[in-house]
Protein backbone atom coordinates (compact mmCIF):
# COMPACT_ATOMS: atom_id res chain seq x y z
CA UNK A 1 0.00 0.00 0.00
CA UNK A 2 1.32 3.44 -0.87
CA UNK A 3 2.20 6.09 1.70
CA UNK A 4 -0.58 8.32 0.32
CA UNK A 5 -3.16 5.53 0.73
CA UNK A 6 -2.09 5.00 4.32
CA UNK A 7 -2.26 8.72 5.00
CA UNK A 8 -5.72 8.87 3.43
CA UNK A 9 -6.90 6.00 5.65
CA UNK A 10 -5.64 7.81 8.75
CA UNK A 11 -7.54 10.94 7.70
CA UNK A 12 -10.76 9.07 6.91
CA UNK A 13 -10.59 7.11 10.13
CA UNK A 14 -10.71 10.45 11.98
CA UNK A 15 -13.27 12.07 9.74
CA UNK A 16 -15.21 10.09 7.14
CA UNK A 17 -16.94 13.26 5.99
CA UNK A 18 -13.86 14.67 4.23
CA UNK A 19 -14.73 15.32 0.59
CA UNK A 20 -12.55 14.06 -2.24
CA UNK A 21 -11.60 17.65 -3.08
CA UNK A 22 -10.45 18.40 0.45
CA UNK A 23 -8.58 15.08 0.66
CA UNK A 24 -6.82 15.95 -2.58
CA UNK A 25 -5.61 19.24 -1.09
CA UNK A 26 -4.58 17.70 2.21
CA UNK A 27 -2.66 14.87 0.55
CA UNK A 28 -1.26 17.05 -2.23
CA UNK A 29 -2.58 14.78 -5.01
CA UNK A 30 -5.29 15.17 -7.67
CA UNK A 31 -8.97 14.49 -7.07
CA UNK A 32 -8.81 11.62 -9.58
CA UNK A 33 -6.00 10.03 -7.60
CA UNK A 34 -8.10 10.33 -4.44
CA UNK A 35 -11.04 8.67 -6.20
CA UNK A 36 -8.79 5.87 -7.46
CA UNK A 37 -7.26 5.21 -4.08
CA UNK A 38 -10.69 5.29 -2.44
CA UNK A 39 -12.10 2.87 -5.03
CA UNK A 40 -9.21 0.45 -4.58
CA UNK A 41 -9.50 0.54 -0.80
CA UNK A 42 -13.24 -0.09 -1.04
CA UNK A 43 -12.77 -2.90 -3.55
CA UNK A 44 -10.21 -4.55 -1.32
CA UNK A 45 -12.62 -4.15 1.61
CA UNK A 46 -9.97 -2.19 3.48
CA UNK A 47 -12.59 0.52 3.82
CA UNK A 48 -15.64 -1.39 5.04
CA UNK A 49 -18.01 1.50 5.43
CA UNK A 50 -18.49 5.09 6.55
CA UNK A 51 -20.31 5.54 9.83
CA UNK A 52 -21.26 8.50 11.95
CA UNK A 53 -20.47 8.67 15.64
CA UNK A 54 -23.62 9.83 17.42
CA UNK A 55 -24.20 10.74 21.03
CA UNK A 56 -27.69 9.25 21.34
CA UNK A 57 -28.08 10.50 24.90
CA UNK A 58 -28.60 13.97 23.45
CA UNK A 59 -31.47 12.78 21.27
CA UNK A 60 -34.78 12.61 23.15
CA UNK A 61 -36.52 9.24 23.58
CA UNK A 62 -33.91 7.33 21.67
CA UNK A 63 -31.59 6.38 24.50
CA UNK A 64 -30.20 2.92 24.02
CA UNK A 65 -28.96 0.48 26.61
CA UNK A 66 -25.55 -0.98 26.00
CA UNK A 67 -24.11 -4.02 27.73
CA UNK A 68 -20.88 -5.93 27.52
CA UNK A 69 -21.26 -9.66 28.01
CA UNK A 70 -18.42 -11.97 28.96
CA UNK A 71 -19.06 -15.45 27.59
CA UNK A 72 -17.33 -18.74 28.33
CA UNK A 73 -17.82 -21.25 25.54
CA UNK A 74 -16.73 -24.75 24.55
CA UNK A 75 -14.88 -24.61 21.26
CA UNK A 76 -16.09 -26.94 18.48
CA UNK A 77 -13.77 -29.69 17.23
CA UNK A 78 -12.15 -28.57 13.99
CA UNK A 79 -13.76 -25.13 14.06
CA UNK A 80 -12.39 -23.69 17.30
CA UNK A 81 -14.31 -20.64 18.43
CA UNK A 82 -15.30 -19.50 14.95
CA UNK A 83 -18.49 -21.51 14.68
CA UNK A 84 -20.00 -20.32 17.94
CA UNK A 85 -18.77 -16.80 17.21
CA UNK A 86 -20.68 -16.79 13.96
CA UNK A 87 -23.84 -18.01 15.71
CA UNK A 88 -23.53 -14.97 17.96
CA UNK A 89 -22.38 -12.17 15.66
CA UNK A 90 -25.22 -12.80 13.20
CA UNK A 91 -27.71 -11.37 15.73
CA UNK A 92 -28.45 -7.80 14.62
CA UNK A 93 -28.27 -6.44 18.17
CA UNK A 94 -24.67 -7.61 18.60
CA UNK A 95 -22.55 -4.55 17.84
CA UNK A 96 -19.14 -6.07 18.46
CA UNK A 97 -17.71 -9.48 19.18
CA UNK A 98 -14.14 -10.29 20.15
CA UNK A 99 -12.29 -13.46 21.08
CA UNK A 100 -10.37 -12.67 24.25
CA UNK A 101 -7.39 -13.97 26.13
CA UNK A 102 -7.86 -14.38 29.89
CA UNK A 103 -10.62 -15.68 32.09
CA UNK A 104 -13.41 -15.76 29.50
CA UNK A 105 -13.54 -16.42 25.76
CA UNK A 106 -15.87 -14.07 23.93
CA UNK A 107 -16.69 -10.44 24.61
CA UNK A 108 -19.99 -9.21 23.19
CA UNK A 109 -21.12 -5.61 22.96
CA UNK A 110 -24.84 -5.43 22.59
CA UNK A 111 -27.22 -2.54 22.15
CA UNK A 112 -30.98 -2.58 22.76
CA UNK A 113 -33.93 -0.36 23.66
CA UNK A 114 -34.17 -1.56 27.25
CA UNK A 115 -32.51 -3.68 29.93
CA UNK A 116 -35.35 -6.15 29.52
CA UNK A 117 -34.54 -6.62 25.91
CA UNK A 118 -30.92 -7.37 26.70
CA UNK A 119 -31.80 -9.79 29.46
CA UNK A 120 -34.18 -11.54 27.05
CA UNK A 121 -31.34 -11.79 24.54
CA UNK A 122 -29.12 -13.41 27.14
CA UNK A 123 -31.73 -15.85 28.46
CA UNK A 124 -33.50 -16.72 25.23
CA UNK A 125 -30.79 -16.57 22.60
CA UNK A 126 -27.31 -16.59 24.02
CA UNK A 127 -27.41 -18.95 27.01
CA UNK A 128 -29.33 -21.73 25.24
CA UNK A 129 -26.57 -22.13 22.64
CA UNK A 130 -24.96 -25.55 23.18
CA UNK A 131 -21.42 -24.20 23.34
CA UNK A 132 -22.17 -21.41 25.78
CA UNK A 133 -21.16 -22.43 29.31
CA UNK A 134 -21.73 -19.18 31.20
CA UNK A 135 -22.36 -15.47 30.76
CA UNK A 136 -21.71 -12.35 32.83
CA UNK A 137 -23.54 -9.20 31.73
CA UNK A 138 -22.22 -5.70 32.47
CA UNK A 139 -24.38 -2.70 31.65
CA UNK A 140 -22.66 0.48 30.52
CA UNK A 141 -23.67 3.36 32.76
CA UNK A 142 -21.97 6.23 30.98
CA UNK A 143 -19.84 6.64 27.88
CA UNK A 144 -16.85 8.88 28.40
CA UNK A 145 -14.95 8.06 25.26
CA UNK A 146 -15.77 5.90 22.25
CA UNK A 147 -13.57 5.13 19.25
CA UNK A 148 -11.10 7.81 20.30
CA UNK A 149 -13.72 10.52 20.68
CA UNK A 150 -14.42 12.07 24.07
CA UNK A 151 -18.13 12.52 24.77
CA UNK A 152 -19.58 15.61 26.38
CA UNK A 153 -16.41 17.58 25.97
CA UNK A 154 -16.74 21.21 26.94
CA UNK A 155 -17.40 23.51 24.02
CA UNK A 156 -14.22 23.87 21.95
CA UNK A 157 -12.53 26.74 23.70
CA UNK A 158 -9.27 27.91 22.25
CA UNK A 159 -7.21 29.05 25.23
CA UNK A 160 -4.67 30.76 23.00
CA UNK A 161 -4.44 34.51 22.57
CA UNK A 162 -5.70 35.89 19.26
CA UNK A 163 -2.36 37.01 17.90
CA UNK A 164 1.08 35.96 19.10
CA UNK A 165 4.49 36.34 17.48
CA UNK B 1 5.99 59.57 37.40
CA UNK B 2 9.34 61.10 36.67
CA UNK B 3 10.70 60.52 33.16
CA UNK B 4 14.17 60.05 34.58
CA UNK B 5 13.11 56.69 36.03
CA UNK B 6 13.30 55.11 32.59
CA UNK B 7 16.60 54.11 31.00
CA UNK B 8 17.31 55.89 27.73
CA UNK B 9 17.92 52.74 25.72
CA UNK B 10 14.55 51.35 26.84
CA UNK B 11 12.71 54.52 25.91
CA UNK B 12 13.92 54.16 22.36
CA UNK B 13 13.02 50.46 22.16
CA UNK B 14 9.96 50.14 19.92
CA UNK B 15 7.05 48.00 21.15
CA UNK B 16 6.33 45.02 18.89
CA UNK B 17 4.21 45.87 15.84
CA UNK B 18 2.15 42.81 16.62
CA UNK B 19 0.81 44.43 19.76
CA UNK B 20 -1.54 46.94 18.14
CA UNK B 21 -2.97 44.21 15.99
CA UNK B 22 -3.44 41.97 18.99
CA UNK B 23 -5.46 44.63 20.82
CA UNK B 24 -7.69 45.13 17.80
CA UNK B 25 -8.36 41.40 17.26
CA UNK B 26 -8.90 40.76 20.94
CA UNK B 27 -11.65 43.39 21.12
CA UNK B 28 -13.77 41.68 18.44
CA UNK B 29 -16.20 38.76 18.53
CA UNK B 30 -16.46 35.85 16.12
CA UNK B 31 -12.93 36.19 14.82
CA UNK B 32 -11.13 33.18 13.33
CA UNK B 33 -7.50 33.65 14.16
CA UNK B 34 -4.70 32.53 11.89
CA UNK B 35 -2.50 34.91 13.82
CA UNK B 36 -1.35 32.54 16.49
CA UNK B 37 2.30 31.54 16.68
CA UNK B 38 1.73 28.39 18.69
CA UNK B 39 0.25 24.90 18.18
CA UNK B 40 -3.50 24.36 18.37
CA UNK B 41 -2.87 20.99 20.02
CA UNK B 42 -2.66 20.75 23.77
CA UNK B 43 0.42 19.20 25.35
CA UNK B 44 0.44 15.37 25.10
CA UNK B 45 -1.40 13.96 28.09
CA UNK B 46 1.49 11.77 29.23
CA UNK B 47 3.62 14.91 29.60
CA UNK B 48 0.97 16.65 31.67
CA UNK B 49 0.56 13.50 33.75
CA UNK B 50 4.31 13.19 34.35
CA UNK B 51 4.39 16.78 35.53
CA UNK B 52 1.44 16.15 37.90
CA UNK B 53 3.24 13.14 39.23
CA UNK B 54 6.40 15.13 39.94
CA UNK B 55 4.31 17.62 41.93
CA UNK B 56 2.60 14.83 43.86
CA UNK B 57 5.97 13.46 44.83
CA UNK B 58 6.90 16.89 46.10
CA UNK B 59 9.57 17.68 43.51
CA UNK B 60 9.07 21.38 43.91
CA UNK B 61 12.58 22.58 44.74
CA UNK B 62 15.14 24.32 42.51
CA UNK B 63 17.01 22.12 40.09
CA UNK B 64 20.71 22.50 39.27
CA UNK B 65 21.29 25.76 37.34
CA UNK B 66 21.80 24.00 34.03
CA UNK B 67 18.68 21.85 34.53
CA UNK B 68 17.91 18.34 35.79
CA UNK B 69 20.78 16.01 34.82
CA UNK B 70 18.25 13.45 33.58
CA UNK B 71 16.63 16.03 31.31
CA UNK B 72 20.00 17.14 29.93
CA UNK B 73 20.88 13.52 29.23
CA UNK B 74 17.55 13.08 27.43
CA UNK B 75 18.18 16.21 25.37
CA UNK B 76 21.67 14.98 24.42
CA UNK B 77 20.29 11.58 23.43
CA UNK B 78 17.47 13.15 21.42
CA UNK B 79 19.75 15.53 19.49
CA UNK B 80 22.22 12.78 18.77
CA UNK B 81 19.60 10.35 17.48
CA UNK B 82 17.59 12.91 15.57
CA UNK B 83 20.09 15.37 14.13
CA UNK B 84 23.48 13.65 14.58
CA UNK B 85 24.86 16.33 16.88
CA UNK B 86 26.59 15.14 20.03
CA UNK B 87 26.67 17.25 23.16
CA UNK B 88 28.00 16.37 26.60
CA UNK B 89 25.04 16.65 28.96
CA UNK B 90 27.40 17.60 31.81
CA UNK B 91 28.74 20.89 30.51
CA UNK B 92 27.45 21.64 27.03
CA UNK B 93 23.69 22.12 27.66
CA UNK B 94 21.65 24.65 29.65
CA UNK B 95 17.91 24.21 30.14
CA UNK B 96 16.34 27.65 29.78
CA UNK B 97 13.04 29.45 30.19
CA UNK B 98 11.97 29.03 26.58
CA UNK B 99 14.24 29.35 23.58
CA UNK B 100 13.84 33.11 24.02
CA UNK B 101 15.90 33.13 27.21
CA UNK B 102 18.54 31.01 25.51
CA UNK B 103 18.85 33.61 22.76
CA UNK B 104 18.99 36.40 25.34
CA UNK B 105 21.82 34.89 27.37
CA UNK B 106 23.62 33.95 24.18
CA UNK B 107 23.79 37.56 23.00
CA UNK B 108 24.54 38.92 26.43
CA UNK B 109 27.46 36.49 26.69
CA UNK B 110 29.06 37.21 23.34
CA UNK B 111 28.47 40.88 22.51
CA UNK B 112 30.74 43.77 23.34
CA UNK B 113 29.17 47.19 22.75
CA UNK B 114 29.03 47.82 19.01
CA UNK B 115 29.54 44.21 17.93
CA UNK B 116 27.41 43.36 14.93
CA UNK B 117 25.07 40.41 14.55
CA UNK B 118 23.70 39.46 11.15
CA UNK B 119 20.01 38.58 11.20
CA UNK B 120 17.97 37.27 8.29
CA UNK B 121 14.60 38.93 7.81
CA UNK B 122 11.63 38.49 7.70
CA UNK B 123 12.20 36.95 11.11
CA UNK B 124 10.80 36.45 14.58
CA UNK B 125 10.10 39.81 16.22
CA UNK B 126 12.37 39.33 19.24
CA UNK B 127 15.76 38.87 17.60
CA UNK B 128 16.55 42.50 16.82
CA UNK B 129 15.47 43.94 20.20
CA UNK B 130 17.33 41.16 22.04
CA UNK B 131 20.54 42.03 20.18
CA UNK B 132 20.01 45.73 20.84
CA UNK B 133 19.35 45.16 24.54
CA UNK B 134 22.61 43.22 24.77
CA UNK B 135 24.48 46.23 23.37
CA UNK B 136 24.95 44.75 19.92
CA UNK B 137 24.10 46.14 16.52
CA UNK B 138 21.71 44.10 14.37
CA UNK B 139 22.61 44.00 10.69
CA UNK B 140 19.69 42.90 8.54
CA UNK B 141 20.03 40.64 5.52
CA UNK B 142 16.77 40.47 3.60
CA UNK B 143 15.49 37.22 2.17
CA UNK B 144 13.10 37.04 -0.77
CA UNK B 145 10.23 35.01 -2.12
CA UNK B 146 12.00 34.28 -5.43
CA UNK B 147 14.71 32.57 -3.36
CA UNK B 148 12.19 30.75 -1.10
CA UNK B 149 13.14 33.22 1.68
CA UNK B 150 16.49 31.49 2.15
CA UNK B 151 19.58 33.22 3.43
CA UNK B 152 22.09 33.18 0.57
CA UNK B 153 25.78 32.93 1.29
CA UNK B 154 26.50 35.85 -1.05
CA UNK B 155 24.12 38.17 0.77
CA UNK B 156 25.66 36.99 4.02
CA UNK B 157 29.19 37.62 2.77
CA UNK B 158 28.28 41.17 1.75
CA UNK B 159 26.87 42.01 5.17
CA UNK B 160 30.05 41.07 7.03
CA UNK B 161 32.24 43.85 8.40
CA UNK B 162 35.18 43.92 10.80
CA UNK B 163 32.69 44.28 13.65
CA UNK B 164 30.64 41.21 12.77
CA UNK B 165 30.61 38.77 15.64
CA UNK B 166 27.80 36.36 14.94
CA UNK B 167 25.08 35.27 12.55
CA UNK B 168 21.60 34.32 13.69
CA UNK B 169 19.73 31.81 11.57
CA UNK B 170 16.33 30.25 12.08
CA UNK B 171 15.34 27.23 10.02
CA UNK B 172 12.50 26.42 9.60
CA UNK B 173 11.75 30.10 9.81
CA UNK B 174 9.01 32.05 11.49
CA UNK B 175 7.22 33.75 9.62
CA UNK B 176 8.19 32.41 6.18
CA UNK B 177 8.42 28.66 6.88
CA UNK B 178 11.65 28.65 4.83
CA UNK B 179 14.02 25.76 5.40
CA UNK B 180 17.77 25.91 4.87
CA UNK B 181 18.78 22.54 3.46
CA UNK B 182 22.17 20.89 3.83
CA UNK B 183 23.58 22.57 0.74
CA UNK B 184 22.42 26.03 1.85
CA UNK B 185 23.92 25.46 5.27
CA UNK B 186 27.23 24.27 3.85
CA UNK B 187 27.52 27.50 1.86
CA UNK B 188 26.68 29.57 4.92
CA UNK B 189 29.12 27.57 7.08
CA UNK B 190 31.98 28.23 4.65
CA UNK B 191 31.44 31.98 5.01
CA UNK B 192 31.08 31.73 8.77
CA UNK B 193 34.28 29.73 9.13
CA UNK B 194 36.23 31.97 6.75
CA UNK B 195 35.40 35.02 8.86
CA UNK B 196 35.71 33.28 12.23
CA UNK B 197 32.13 33.99 13.24
CA UNK B 198 29.78 32.35 15.69
CA UNK B 199 26.36 31.13 14.61
CA UNK B 200 23.27 31.14 16.77
CA UNK B 201 20.95 28.60 15.24
CA UNK B 202 17.36 28.84 16.39
CA UNK B 203 16.05 25.31 15.73
CA UNK B 204 12.77 25.55 17.62
CA UNK B 205 10.83 24.31 14.55
CA UNK B 206 13.35 21.60 13.57
CA UNK B 207 10.92 18.76 14.23
CA UNK B 208 8.21 20.36 12.14
CA UNK B 209 9.75 19.88 8.72
CA UNK B 210 7.74 18.26 5.95
CA UNK B 211 9.62 17.53 2.77
CA UNK B 212 13.15 16.44 3.66
CA UNK B 213 15.34 15.38 6.54
CA UNK B 214 16.45 18.17 8.85
CA UNK B 215 20.06 19.28 8.91
CA UNK B 216 21.42 21.16 11.90
CA UNK B 217 24.27 23.51 11.07
CA UNK B 218 26.01 22.19 14.21
CA UNK B 219 26.32 18.79 12.53
CA UNK B 220 28.46 20.15 9.69
CA UNK B 221 32.23 19.76 9.63
CA UNK B 222 33.99 22.20 11.94
CA UNK B 223 30.79 23.96 12.98
CA UNK B 224 30.01 22.54 16.41
CA UNK B 225 32.73 24.64 18.07
CA UNK B 226 31.22 27.83 16.62
CA UNK B 227 27.51 27.09 16.98
CA UNK B 228 25.00 27.74 19.72
CA UNK B 229 22.11 25.43 19.00
CA UNK B 230 18.92 26.86 20.49
CA UNK B 231 15.75 24.83 20.70
CA UNK B 232 12.94 23.92 23.05
CA UNK B 233 9.71 22.12 23.69
CA UNK B 234 7.19 24.80 22.72
CA UNK B 235 6.45 24.01 19.10
CA UNK B 236 7.02 20.31 18.38
CA UNK B 237 5.64 19.11 21.72
CA UNK B 238 2.94 21.80 21.94
CA UNK B 239 4.34 23.09 25.23
CA UNK B 240 4.45 26.87 24.69
CA UNK B 241 3.06 27.79 28.10
CA UNK B 242 5.53 25.56 29.93
CA UNK B 243 8.32 27.98 28.97
CA UNK B 244 11.06 25.43 28.48
CA UNK B 245 13.92 25.57 26.02
CA UNK B 246 17.60 24.76 25.87
CA UNK B 247 20.86 25.85 24.40
CA UNK B 248 23.80 23.64 23.47
CA UNK B 249 27.29 24.74 22.57
CA UNK B 250 31.00 24.56 23.30
CA UNK B 251 31.74 24.16 27.01
CA UNK B 252 33.80 27.38 27.15
CA UNK B 253 30.85 29.46 26.00
CA UNK B 254 28.13 27.52 27.82
CA UNK B 255 29.94 28.00 31.14
CA UNK B 256 29.96 31.78 30.58
CA UNK B 257 26.27 31.79 29.67
CA UNK B 258 25.53 29.73 32.75
CA UNK B 259 26.78 32.63 34.92
CA UNK B 260 24.06 34.94 33.58
CA UNK B 261 21.50 32.16 33.85
CA UNK B 262 22.38 31.36 37.45
CA UNK B 263 22.30 34.98 38.60
CA UNK B 264 19.11 35.98 36.80
CA UNK B 265 16.95 32.83 36.55
CA UNK B 266 18.52 30.26 38.91
CA UNK B 267 16.87 27.36 37.12
CA UNK B 268 14.00 26.67 34.75
CA UNK B 269 10.68 25.63 36.33
CA UNK B 270 11.02 22.20 37.94
CA UNK B 271 7.62 20.73 37.08
CA UNK B 272 8.10 21.73 33.46
CA UNK B 273 11.46 19.95 33.40
CA UNK B 274 9.89 16.71 34.63
CA UNK B 275 7.24 17.03 31.93
CA UNK B 276 9.94 17.59 29.32
CA UNK B 277 11.74 14.36 30.26
CA UNK B 278 8.53 12.46 29.51
CA UNK B 279 8.11 14.41 26.26
CA UNK B 280 11.53 13.30 25.01
CA UNK B 281 11.29 9.74 26.28
CA UNK B 282 7.72 8.89 25.21
CA UNK B 283 6.28 11.85 23.31
CA UNK B 284 7.74 11.38 19.85
CA UNK B 285 4.75 9.39 18.60
CA UNK B 286 2.52 12.38 19.33
CA UNK B 287 5.01 14.67 17.60
CA UNK B 288 4.79 12.49 14.49
CA UNK B 289 1.01 12.65 14.60
CA UNK B 290 0.95 16.44 14.96
CA UNK B 291 3.54 16.82 12.22
CA UNK B 292 1.47 14.82 9.74
CA UNK B 293 -1.53 16.94 10.54
CA UNK B 294 0.43 20.21 10.06
CA UNK B 295 1.77 18.96 6.77
CA UNK B 296 -1.72 18.17 5.47
CA UNK B 297 -3.00 21.55 6.56
CA UNK B 298 -0.04 23.25 4.91
CA UNK B 299 -0.84 21.48 1.64
CA UNK B 300 -4.45 22.60 1.91
CA UNK B 301 -3.75 26.24 2.82
CA UNK B 302 -1.09 26.73 0.13
CA UNK B 303 -3.47 25.35 -2.48
CA UNK B 304 -6.45 27.37 -1.25
CA UNK B 305 -4.49 30.64 -1.20
CA UNK B 306 -2.94 30.00 -4.61
CA UNK B 307 -6.39 29.28 -6.08
CA UNK B 308 -7.68 32.65 -4.89
CA UNK B 309 -4.74 34.38 -6.53
CA UNK B 310 -2.43 35.04 -3.59
CA UNK B 311 0.98 33.74 -4.63
CA UNK B 312 2.40 31.56 -1.93
CA UNK B 313 5.70 29.68 -1.81
CA UNK B 314 5.41 26.23 -0.26
CA UNK B 315 7.02 26.47 3.15
CA UNK B 316 9.14 23.46 4.08
CA UNK B 317 8.53 23.68 7.81
CA UNK B 318 7.05 25.42 10.89
CA UNK B 319 3.30 26.13 10.74
CA UNK B 320 3.10 29.33 8.76
CA UNK B 321 2.45 30.25 5.18
CA UNK B 322 3.58 33.64 3.95
CA UNK B 323 1.51 34.59 0.90
CA UNK B 324 2.06 37.76 -1.07
CA UNK B 325 -0.80 40.27 -1.05
CA UNK B 326 0.94 42.63 -3.48
CA UNK B 327 -1.56 41.77 -6.24
CA UNK B 328 -4.32 43.39 -4.17
CA UNK B 329 -2.55 46.76 -4.14
CA UNK B 330 -2.82 46.95 -0.36
CA UNK B 331 0.05 47.11 2.11
CA UNK B 332 0.32 44.16 4.49
CA UNK B 333 -1.03 46.24 7.36
CA UNK B 334 -3.98 47.49 5.29
CA UNK B 335 -4.76 43.99 4.07
CA UNK B 336 -4.60 42.49 7.55
CA UNK B 337 -6.63 45.25 9.15
CA UNK B 338 -9.36 45.27 6.52
CA UNK B 339 -9.53 41.46 6.49
CA UNK B 340 -10.05 41.57 10.24
CA UNK B 341 -12.69 44.32 10.16
CA UNK B 342 -14.57 43.10 7.07
CA UNK B 343 -14.31 39.30 7.27
CA UNK B 344 -13.19 38.70 10.85
CA UNK B 345 -10.07 36.72 10.07
CA UNK B 346 -6.91 37.64 11.96
CA UNK B 347 -3.57 37.26 10.19
CA UNK B 348 -0.32 39.06 10.94
CA UNK B 349 1.01 41.73 8.56
CA UNK B 350 4.39 40.63 7.19
CA UNK B 351 5.84 44.06 7.89
CA UNK B 352 6.04 43.38 11.63
CA UNK B 353 8.72 40.77 10.84
CA UNK B 354 10.96 43.30 9.11
CA UNK B 355 10.82 45.63 6.12
CA UNK B 356 11.25 42.79 3.65
CA UNK B 357 8.03 41.29 5.01
CA UNK B 358 6.07 44.18 3.51
CA UNK B 359 3.64 42.92 0.89
CA UNK B 360 3.10 39.62 2.68
CA UNK B 361 0.92 38.30 5.46
CA UNK B 362 1.62 35.48 7.88
CA UNK B 363 -1.15 32.89 8.19
CA UNK B 364 -0.66 30.25 10.84
CA UNK B 365 -2.19 26.90 10.02
CA UNK B 366 -2.01 25.78 13.62
CA UNK B 367 -5.80 25.85 13.64
CA UNK B 368 -8.46 23.15 13.26
CA UNK B 369 -9.58 22.12 9.76
CA UNK B 370 -12.98 23.58 10.59
CA UNK B 371 -11.42 26.96 11.33
CA UNK B 372 -9.07 26.76 8.36
CA UNK B 373 -11.73 25.93 5.80
CA UNK B 374 -13.98 28.72 7.09
CA UNK B 375 -11.03 31.18 7.14
CA UNK B 376 -10.19 30.32 3.52
CA UNK B 377 -13.80 30.99 2.48
CA UNK B 378 -13.69 34.37 4.20
CA UNK B 379 -10.29 35.35 2.78
CA UNK B 380 -11.46 34.42 -0.69
CA UNK B 381 -14.57 36.59 -0.29
CA UNK B 382 -12.36 39.46 0.77
CA UNK B 383 -9.92 39.01 -2.11
CA UNK B 384 -12.79 38.76 -4.62
CA UNK B 385 -14.30 41.95 -3.24
CA UNK B 386 -10.97 43.72 -3.73
CA UNK B 387 -10.69 42.36 -7.28
CA UNK B 388 -14.25 43.48 -8.12
CA UNK B 389 -13.44 47.03 -7.05
CA UNK B 390 -10.16 47.16 -8.93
Amino acid sequence: MTEKALEMLRLLEKNAAYSNALLADLLDISIDEVKNIRQTLEDQAVILGYQTLIDWTKVLNTELVTAMIEVKVTPTRGKGFDQVAERIYRFKEVKALYLMSGSYDLSITIEAQSMMEISRFVSDKLSPLDSVMSTVTHFILKKYKHDGVIFNQEEDQDPRMMVTP
Amino acid sequence: MSERFIAEHIKTLKPSGIRRFFDLAQSMEGVISLGVGEPDFTTPWSVIEASYHSLERGFTAYTPNAGLPQLRRSIAKFLSARFSVDYDSKDEIIVTVGASQAIDIAFRSILNPGDEVIVMEPSFVSYVPTITLAGGVPVIVDTHEHNQFKLSKDALEQAITKKTKAVLICSPNNPTGAVLDKEDLEGISDVIKAHDLLVISDEIYADLIYDEAYTSIASLEGMKERTLLVSGFSKAFAMTGWRLGYVCGPEGLISQMLKIHQYTIMSAPTMAQYGAIEALENGLGEVAYMKESYKQRRNYVVKALTRMGLSCHTPGGAFYVFPSVKSTGLTSAEFAERLLMEEKVAVVPGSVFGESGEGYIRCSYAASMKQLTEAMVRIEQFVNKLKAKA
